[in-house]
Order: C-alpha cells, then structure tokens, then sequence
C-alpha cells in the first residue's frame, strides 16, 4: 500500500470491535485460572506488605520481575500470536516486541543492584496502577456493557499488563547500579508504548477506555519523572 | 435531537418525473401512491437491477458485498456463523458479485467457509485483488487466495491500490487469455492516486476498475466514470456509505421526502441508490455483519431509481445537511 501519509488510522482498522472483544473471551474461557493465580499471588503480596510495613526484599522484587516476564511472555504467544494474528498482520511483530521486553523483564531480575523503592508518592502511584491492572481495567468491561467473559485481565490482556508493569517499575529502585539502571530505564519504553498504540486503536474503535489508558499511561510516565527516595 | 432538514427536502415531488424504472417497469407510480412500506414491499417484488460488463456482455446485479472489517472474523465462531447468514441471505436476495482481498486479514477464509457451507453455490461471481509489490510473491498471493476461497478461477483479479500494477497487470492478462481468470481490473479507494488510475485505465485494456463513490465523494463523476464509459471499463464501487460514517451522519436526520418515492425505507438505501443510479456504476459492494443490513441493501438494487436531476439534488440535499 503505497502513500501511507494518506491513511487516517480508521482506514487501518481492520477488524470491529465486536471480534476484538470477543478475542478476550477467547481466551479467559481457556486461561482464566491463570488470572485467577495472578490475583490470589498479587492479594498475598499485598497483605503480607500491609502487615509487615516493609516493601520487602530483593527476593521477591526478583520474584515479581519473573513473574512479569511470564506475563509478557504469555501476551505474546496467547493473545497476540494467537488470536490477534489471524484478523491483524501486524500482530505477530508485537508477539516478538512483547517477547523482547519479556525477555527484559528476565534480565532485569537477574541483575545485582534490585531493590524495592521505599514508600513515597512516587510508589503509591505504582501501587495505584498495580492496583487498577488488577481490578480497574477488567471492571471496565462491566462499565461498557460487555460480557463478564470479554474483561482484560493482568497477565492475559495486553493492556492491564502494560499497565500493572508501569506500576512495578514505580515500585522498584534500579538508580544505584549500571546495568539495573539502563535496564531499568529501557524496560519503560515497552509498556509507554503499547499505552500509546492501544490508546489509539481503542480511541479508533470508538471506545472511551481509551482515554483511561492514555491518561494511567500519562500519570506513570510523570510519576516516572518524581525520583524514588 | 435532530437537525432540522434544509427547507428544500421535505418538498413533495411531483410524482413519477424523478424516477425510471432502469429497466423494470410498472413499479413507479404504485410505490409513489402506496407509501413507504408499499413501496418497499413492491421493490422486493422487483428483479434487481443488473448491469452489462462492457468487455464481456455478462451481467450483473448492481449490489454486491464487500467483505472489508465485516468478514475479518478469524476463528470466532459468532462471527464465522453470522458470515455464513450474511452470505446466504446475500444469495437468496439474488446477490452474486463477492469482493474481498488478501490485506482484509482472514475475510478471505471467512468467504470459503460460508461458501463451503452453503454448499459452493454457483452464483458467487468472485472478486479478489493481489496486494504484492513483488509480482512472484503476487502469482503465491492469488494462489493461496483461491484455496482460501475455494473456487477453481476468479471472476475478478483486480491490482489493488495499484500496488505493483507495472508487474501484476501483464500477468494477469496472460492469466485471462489462458482462461485462468475471467476479467481484470485496477482498484483505488478514497481518490488516491486518480491521476495514474486514469493513466493505466487509458493504457490497458482493462475490464473493470474499483473506486470510491458516495453521496459526498463525487470526485469521480468528474473524469474516472465518463472515462470508463469512453473505454468499455465496468465500474464497482467500493465505500458507498464512507464505511458507515455517512449513515451514522444521516442518521440524526429524517428520510427526505424524494426517498418515499425511492422505495427507500433507510438512508442506506438511499445512499447506495444514489450510487447504483449513476449509468456508468456496474455494482456497488456495501460490506455488513447483519442479514438484515444485507436484505435492505439488496432491496435499493430494486424498483424506482433517480434520474439526473433528482440525483443532483440528493447530493445536494445530503451535503447541505
């Protein structure tokens, strides 16, 4: 297709809505005790914080790192090169991107220098996206009048992933060491830029939630710029 | 709230003067009298209207269905099984020209199913186009295309968007001559690239050229249709409803007075008379996931059409709204 400056992004929109929610369904009826062990792990982090007052350690920073690049992971082979890929082209040039940054967030739990950042507002506002991956972006299904089994879940969707992993690199202190800084640093880009991608699909397909992720996306990009304690 | 129409539209017109019959005759002046479900009903009772592929004589209905978003349903079985009624309903209602492509994801595949489903019926006039810089990579493209479809040869081989056609274009004239493919034709959309499309279209001998055309994109009237008209090209129309934000626009709207005596009982009928009235259109492809979507548009390739005068005035009615 020649003279691409000439192509709104409505005229690259290849598939309704309809068949893009319904990719989501797709894929809870078969993964949904995945997202189900997802949040019971995400409330068992959440409380033993809440009752020990510490962020924890290295361990389980490495620990939720792995955990992401799983998530990631599984995005790339389940959603985009699964389901995406039949309607979308272009989908399995995300599963690689997806991949890639999967294979990041690996690396950076491998590398020395990994902390949890101490509690700051810089970290609430993690917290705050950690917690809207999680429970925020499925209930929007709900609130757009969507079947239960069309929600986004963290670990499944891209989106909440993209989301609950901007939440995580809030949460961390990777400033101190070489390697874990440039990674830390780079591993931003994946997620900001799906943010922006599916901000503009969804906004495209007419739907409203595209706001939402553009304006968390916009909120942990400004968070990102407040340094951790 | 709805936006109150121009003084001009709700105008009574006198009767039969604005419609013909484009071939079909008796209908006008009963679905002027009976209203607009009279009408509807009388234009469903009508054969469509077809129209003659210059370079072959063959004929064909002037609603076709496209296949752009609405078949791209991959393996989603909702969407495959809707498909499978779109395109039933799409033949029932004496549709046959298909048009699709290998760029619109797997609406291809969704064809073959739907056409396997329905038991390969014979009818289906088939388009499809080659969407490949690299003529090699093209010959690939239209075989697999034809797999996907299920059909031995093509009906219709169209270069699409001109991707290529320097390559394609021989290619697909020897495909013809050798009877692999029954015409050939060039696509653009939204008036890309008009200039060269006039070029190819006076340079080649081509049997059909695909362009944009609707109520509100008019550019073509000015050289592309009379063109086609001077060298024996068949036209098909893709966009006819500007991908459905025309209708979403004429929506707020109530029907003008001129669409009773259409037949028409929504803007969609309008909108795709208007474009299947214009003599040098062979066929319009509206593209749907509805069935009731399909039989309206089908029932706008029936009964009344307007003539000259009163298509000038729904252009111009529609833009001043």
């Amino acid at each position: 297709m020649d003279e691409w400056w000439t192509y709104r992004p409505a005229d690259l929109l290849m598939f309704s809505p309809a068949i893009y929610w319904r990719l989501f369904e797709s894929l809870n009826r078969v993964a949904w005790p995945l997202a189900a062990v997802l949040g019971l792990v995400a409330l068992w982090a959440g409380q033993r914080r809440w009752r020990s007052g510490q962020p924890g350690g290295p361990g389980s920073a490495r620990f939720a790192l792995v955990l992401m690049a799983g998530c990631w992971l599984f995005v790339a082979w389940a959603f985009f090169w699964q389901r995406l890929a039949p309607i979308y082209p272009a989908a399995p040039v995300l599963a690689a991107l997806f991949a890639v940054q999967a294979a990041g967030w690996a690396l950076l739990a491998a590398s020395p220098g990994l902390r949890w950042a101490p509690r700051s507002r810089r970290t609430d506002i993690g917290l705050l996206l950690a917690a809207w991956a999680l429970v925020g972006q499925p209930a929007l299904a709900l609130v757009a009048g969507r079947p239960g089994w069309q929600a986004e879940w963290f670990g499944l969707a891209p989106d909440p992933t993209a989301l609950g992993s901007l939440g995580l690199l809030l949460m961390l202190d990777v400033s101190r060491q070489g390697a874990a800084r440039v990674l830390g640093r780079a591993l931003w880009a994946g997620p900001l830029l799906w943010c922006a991608a599916t901000s503009l699909s969804l906004w495209t397909m007419g739907e409203p939630q595209a706001l939402v992720v553009l304006a968390l996306g916009l909120l942990a990009l400004g968070a990102g710029a407040l340094r951790p304690r | 709230m709805n936006k109150p129409l121009p003084p001009s539209l709700p105008d009574p017109w006198p009767s039969t003067r604005r419609a013909w019959l484009a071939g079909v005759s008796g209908l006008v002046g009963g679905a002027a009298l009976s209203g607009l479900a009279g009408a509807a009903q009388a234009a469903a009772a009508q054969p469509p209207l077809l129209r003659t592929i210059p370079s072959s004589g063959e004929r064909l209905p002037v609603v076709g269905l496209g296949s752009w978003i609405t078949f791209n349903v991959g393996q989603d079985a909702a969407g495959l099984a809707a498909s499978v009624e779109v395109v039933r309903a799409f033949l029932a209602g004496g549709g046959r020209v298909i048009d699709s492509s290998p760029m619109y994801g797997s609406a291809q595949a969704t064809i073959g199913y739907a056409l396997a489903a329905l038991g390969r019926p014979p009818a289906v006039w088939s388009a499809d186009k080659v969407w490949d810089g690299d003529p090699a990579r093209g010959a690939a493209q239209m075989d697999t295309s034809r797999q996907r479809w299920g059909v031995d040869r093509f009906d219709l081989m169209q270069v699409h968007n001109l991707l290529g056609w320097q390559a394609h274009l021989p290619r697909l004239f020897e495909l013809k001559a050798a009877g692999r493919l029954r015409h050939v034709g060039i696509t653009t959309s939204e008036g890309r690239r008009h200039a060269e499309f006039e070029q190819i279209m006076r340079s080649q001998p081509l049997d059909f050229v695909q362009i944009s055309y609707n109520l509100l994109d008019r550019e073509v009237e000015q050289r592309i249709l009379p063109l086609a008209r001077e060298r024996g090209i068949a036209v098909v129309v893709n966009r006819p409803f500007r991908q459905g934000a025309l209708l979403q626009q004429l929506a707020r709207h109530p029907l003008p007075g001129w669409a009773r005596e259409l037949g028409c009982s929504h803007w969609a009928q309008v909108a795709l008379k208007f474009v299947v009235s214009h003599p040098d259109v062979t066929c319009a492809i509206p593209a749907t996931t509805r069935v009731a979507h399909v039989q309206q548009n089908l029932a706008a390739g029936r009964g009344p059409m307007p003539d000259a005068a009163l298509r000038a005035r729904m252009a111009r009615d529609v833009a001043a709204l």
